[in-house]
């Protein structure tokens, strides 16, 4: 019997390797899984049960998968079948990785709690009347539920940190530019990254290895400056990790939230990290500000391309081309999508783009300028992922601008195109409370090799209590 | 606010245009904090990255089928994409 | 009466004939059935990315160095939205604040000196997709039922020139877009056909009065598809703001529609919104930095520049035959056939130019021996011969045996016939009508069935009648 909920992606690899058991048999554990628990965790938007040689993925619903309903979490690509696959779905098949389904997300990738799907939320399975996180809510709820062994995601402000974090798993948002958008339902070009959802670190660096490096289909990747390396060291000898002050203090961390995060620093300085102060001075406080001028930008343009001509919906109806247009896109976007467009068409607009969007891309120059500043000192900065554990479902659904402050610590390194790793560090109100680690850029090897040995000596138990004894 | 949604293609119903502009113009007044910042001198960031001239090379690949092209299309007509006339 | 002065600068769409699209890897060919050289890319399916061609960017920049400008040390590619069935992303991706060409000079050589053109940019976009309308008038937009929408033609790399408002008058803007093609089918970047719209021109277009500084409303004029469509749709465009003008009005800015059936132009598009068309940096694409040896050689593949060829040919056949032979394309031949150079200039502007013969089949030599030869031949033999250059096999020395009948013998009988029938004729030719002459010889050729040498038989006419 394959205990999908404890089994890790590396834990299924050896059983594969050895013979233990066959594709087959551990994809219809995952399908038994899900047949159990998708109901009431709606992690997936559709399930396909592919097996082969590899550990079977799922993938977040905006990851293209050629002749597999591809929708991103929306109504307007309804009955969309690709002709293509994208570059990480290539990847993850040449690496012999079957797809068992495609998972849950906000639309367009825009939201962090999964409720913005215009297929219904997904739930949290450490507390099903709570989110998962978003905006790849789906592949956290599929991984922590037991119904994949690891996932893929999509990160543009935080939504593989997040609901990582939300979850009590492993994510890693990559270094802008490491992992192929060719194929990726696009929500910010110059941020969105794709990257793992697992339940260890070991295994986010296998599957991020798989992943990773430049690809001729997208010219904003680069190959990596090293090979990835699988983390085994157990100690922090000779990091220097930096306590961001603003990211740390910020308003609306939970004090639960803070004294998990305090706790796992300090275990970080028992295992031998040197342990200090720093500042973002400006980065948390107009970080927010400028995301939200600079993702609804770029979102109303790659948006463009929804009207009804080529794929995707069409309105019903007479009346003229501009007609149609509107409809359409108006029916099939929701709520948030369009909220988006109209501000960042607001933001690029005549008149206005110098004062919006103009001025967001010199703030994002600070906002790099200051991280560059603060590890000069630090190899690593730490803070927690989200400011508060899972809320519940409705919670912050009629308020956006309450939802927006999920993203509050993971939006500043994002837009200098950072990577981060989300660890799980403890429980708060018996939910997980999440741990961010964010270097420089093509730092991925040692965020795996620190979060590795926190994850060691944290000793987390990522089943979710109310699983276990099932 | 509604030349923007013009703009965007996004057909606003009578009954929620109000409702539509008071959530925007918060959104809007918050984000307006950006220009709070004297970035006088500041270059603008368009990009993380700072790689330059990557292009590919003029060799062609295959195209897709015209049946893998119109698969997807939600009004296929005589091998196109058909629309509706343009109007004035 | 007020003088008016034309003011008018050419926005120039060159399709590059590269062998892929500019975004995609697509086949760049024309004349495919449709929705058959399409891709994820170039149909603008979710997740899509764009890859630049790098030839299309060599050759914008050898376009640019030929034009005369700089060329950026960076430049960006920007996104360009409008809503359109034929642009499937709904922008276009485009030059903005930093094209990859600014700041050049194109020299239009005249007979009256050289004309500077200015250039303001020339910058690389994609080309959108064709539009075809069902229903109402022949294709037309107007009253259309529905459109069709081919992506064959979508991602086609394009180069557009944008001139200063250098041009002074329809036939100037005709001529330089005759050389500016020239130019480009000599650098072998595009075919330049304006029928098959691989070439494209649009006017911007206003007036002032002569002497008056600063510039007039200008209205910007599409759809001219031909050389003779932009001279005529400028005419009447300059016309109808000319009446505005006089009879107290005011010119509005919108964009105008050619109708060369009609000879009229008449708005595009209603003005309810303006053009807003929000620019940005594209995030997908990286900035281009030219290196210095790309560069360097697309400078080194830049020949002499038609208009420079018109000035030294000018010197040997004048300036009409000269920019004849540079805009119709057969200077090259008129360079390589020997013989007397207003000869061969004006066999290859005339007769030969009439044939649609294309000059690089020609083999120079036979040609040259053929025009050589032509006062000596028969003219349907001349003719017929001039017709069979475009063989490959074409050989002067089998019409040349059919030499024209030079021989008094054989002429002076047929020459006594005709002036005994022509008496009235005979006699007005005696009282100086000097024209009367070419009547008489036309007289004897016909009776040869033009076999007769006409320079000859013009002479012997001459003698005979003692004058
Ligand atoms: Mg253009
Ligand atoms: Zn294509």
């Amino acid at each position: 019997m394959i205990d999908t909920l404890r089994l890790t992606a590396e834990d299924a690899a050896g059983l594969l390797e050895r013979k233990e058991v066959s594709g087959e048999e551990l994809t219809r554990a995952y399908m038994d899984a899900i047949d159990e628990r998708d109901g009431e965790l709606h992690a997936y938007l559709h399930v396909v049960g592919e097996s082969g040689t590899g550990v079977p993925i799922a993938h977040k619903d905006l990851v293209t998968t050629k002749g597999i309903p591809t929708t991103a979490g929306s109504r307007i690509l309804e009955g969309y079948i690709p002709v293509f696959d994208s570059t990480v779905a290539a990847r993850c098949k040449e690496a012999g990785l079957p797809i068992l389904g495609k998972t849950n997300m906000d639309e367009f990738a825009m939201g962090s709690s999964t409720e913005n799907s215009a297929y219904g939320p997904s739930h949290n399975p450490w507390d099903p009347d709570r989110v998962p996180g978003g905006s790849s809510g789906g592949s956290a709820a599929a991984v922590a539920g037991g119904l994949a062994p690891w996932a893929l995601g999509s990160d543009t402000g935080g939504s593989i940190k997040q609901p990582a974090s939300l979850c009590g798993l492993v994510g890693l948002r990559p270094t802008y530019g490491t992992v192929s958008r060719y194929g990726i339902v696009a929500f910010a070009s110059s941020l969105d990254q794709i990257g793992p959802i697992t339940k260890t670190v070991r295994d986010c660096a296998r599957l991020y290895e798989v992943i990773a490096g430049r690809d001729g289909c997208d010219s904003t990747t680069v190959d990596l400056p090293e090979p990835v390396q699988i983390p085994t060291a157990e100690d922090l000898q000779g990091i220097r990790i930096g306590i961001p002050k603003e990211l740390n203090e910020a308003e609306g961390i939970e004090p639960g939230v803070s004294e998990q995060v305090q706790k796992a620093i300090a275990l970080a300085e028992g295992l031998g990290a040197e342990v200090g102060e720093t500042t973002l001075p400006r980065s948390v406080d107009y970080g927010l500000a400028c995301y939200y001028l600079v993702a609804p930008a770029e979102a109303s343009s790659n948006l463009a391309r929804y009207d009804g001509v080529r794929y995707g919906h069409r309105a019903a109806g007479d009346g003229d081309l501009t007609a149609l247009y509107e409809r359409t896109r108006w029916e099939g976007f929701g709520a948030e999508p369009k909220r988006r467009i109209l501000i960042g068409t607001y933001a690029l607009s005549a008149g206005y783009y110098e004062a919006y969007y103009g001025q967001a891309q010199k703030v994002r120059t600070m906002i790099a300028q200051e991280h560059a500043a603060a590890f000069e000192q630090f190899d690593l900065l730490v803070s927690p992922t989200s400011p508060t554990v899972a809320f519940r479902i409705g919670e912050k659904a009629e308020n956006p601008l309450a939802m927006y402050l999920s993203d509050l610590l993971t939006i500043p390194s994002n837009m200098a195109g950072l990577p981060g790793l989300s660890i799980p560090c403890g429980l708060s109100e018996d939910l997980p409370v999440g741990l961010q680690l964010i270097g420089p850029q093509f730092s991925e090897n040692l965020l795996f090799r620190t979060g590795h040995a926190l994850e060691r000596a944290l000793g987390f138990d990522f089943v979710p209590e109310r699983l276990r004894h099932a | 606010m509604l030349h923007v949604a013009r703009l965007a293609r996004l057909e606003i119903p009578e009954d929620q245009i109000e409702h539509v502009q008071a959530e925007l113009g918060a959104i809007l007044e918050a984000v307006g904090k950006v220009s709070e910042l004297d970035l006088k001198g500041v270059e603008p960031t368009s990009h993380p990255l700072d790689l330059v001239n990557v292009w590919g090379e003029d060799e062609p690949r295959p195209s897709l089928s015209r049946e893998d092209a119109l698969a997807n299309a939600p009004d296929p007509a005589d091998g196109a994409f058909r629309v509706p006339a343009v109007g004035s | 009466m007020l003088e008016w002065e034309p003011v008018i600068g050419l926005e120039i769409h060159v399709q590059l004939k590269t062998r892929t699209k500019m975004f995609c890897r697509c086949e760049n060919v024309w004349g495919e059935e449709e929705n058959t050289r399409t891709c994820p890319i170039c149909l603008a399916h979710p997740g899509t990315l764009p890859v630049a061609n790098r030839t299309a960017i060599e050759w914008a920049i050898k376009l640019g160095l030929a034009l005369g400008c700089e060329i950026a040390p960076r430049a960006l590619f920007h996104r360009k939205h409008y809503f359109y069935p034929d642009l499937p992303k709904g922008y276009q991706i485009s030059q903005y604040d930093v094209p990859l060409a600014s700041g050049g000079r194109f020299v239009l050589p005249t007979a009256e000196g050289d004309r500077e053109i200015g250039i303001v940019r020339a910058h690389l976009e994609e080309d959108a997709a064709k539009t075809i309308h069902v229903g109402g008038s022949a294709g037309r937009i107007a009253g259309a039922e529905y459109s069709l929408v081919d992506f064959n033609r979508g991602g086609t790399p394009l180069v557009e020139v944008v001139s200063e408002p250098d041009v002074r008058s329809p036939d100037e803007a005709r001529r330089f877009l005759q050389l500016l093609r020239r130019t480009v089918v000599e650098l072998e970047i595009s075919d330049a056909e304006m029928e098959k719209g691989s070439l494209r021109c649009d006017a911007n277009v206003s007036l002032r009065e002569v002497g008056e500084s600063g510039f007039r409303t200008k209205t910007e004029l599409k759809n001219m598809n031909s050389f003779k469509f932009v001279a005529d749709g400028i005419t009447a465009e300059l016309e109808r703001q000319r009446d505005i003008y006089e009879g107290g009005g005011e010119v509005v800015q919108e964009t105008l529609h050619y109708d060369p059936s009609t000879g009229s132009v008449a708005p595009l598009r209603s003005k309810e919104y303006a053009d807003d068309y929000r620019y940005f940096p594209e995030p997908d694409l990286v900035p281009v930095e030219p290196p210095a040896g790309m560069v360097e050689a697309a400078r080194a593949e830049i020949g002499e520049l038609p208009g420079a060829r018109i000035r030294r040919l000018e010197a040997e056949v004048g300036f009409d035959l000269a920019e004849g032979l540079v805009s119709g394309g057969r200077d090259r031949l008129f360079e390589e056939v020997p013989g007397d150079r207003r000869a061969v200039a004006n066999v290859l502007m005339n007769q030969f130019a009439a044939l649609s013969i294309d000059p690089a089949q020609v083999n120079a030599a036979e040609l040259g021996k053929l025009i050589e030869a032509r006062e000596t031949l028969p003219r349907s033999t001349f003719a017929e011969a001039l017709m069979a250059t475009g063989d490959p096999d074409f050989r002067a020395d089998s019409y040349l045996v059919e030499v024209a009948i030079s021989d008094f013998d054989e002429l002076d009988p047929v020459l006594d016939r005709v002036i005994a029938a022509n008496e009235a004729q005979v006699t007005s030719f005696k009282a100086g009508k000097e024209g009367v002459l070419g009547y008489l010889v036309g007289q004897v050729m016909r009776e040869t069935q033009g076999k007769a040498n006409p320079k000859v038989v013009n002479e012997r006419l001459r003698e005979k009648l003692g004058a």
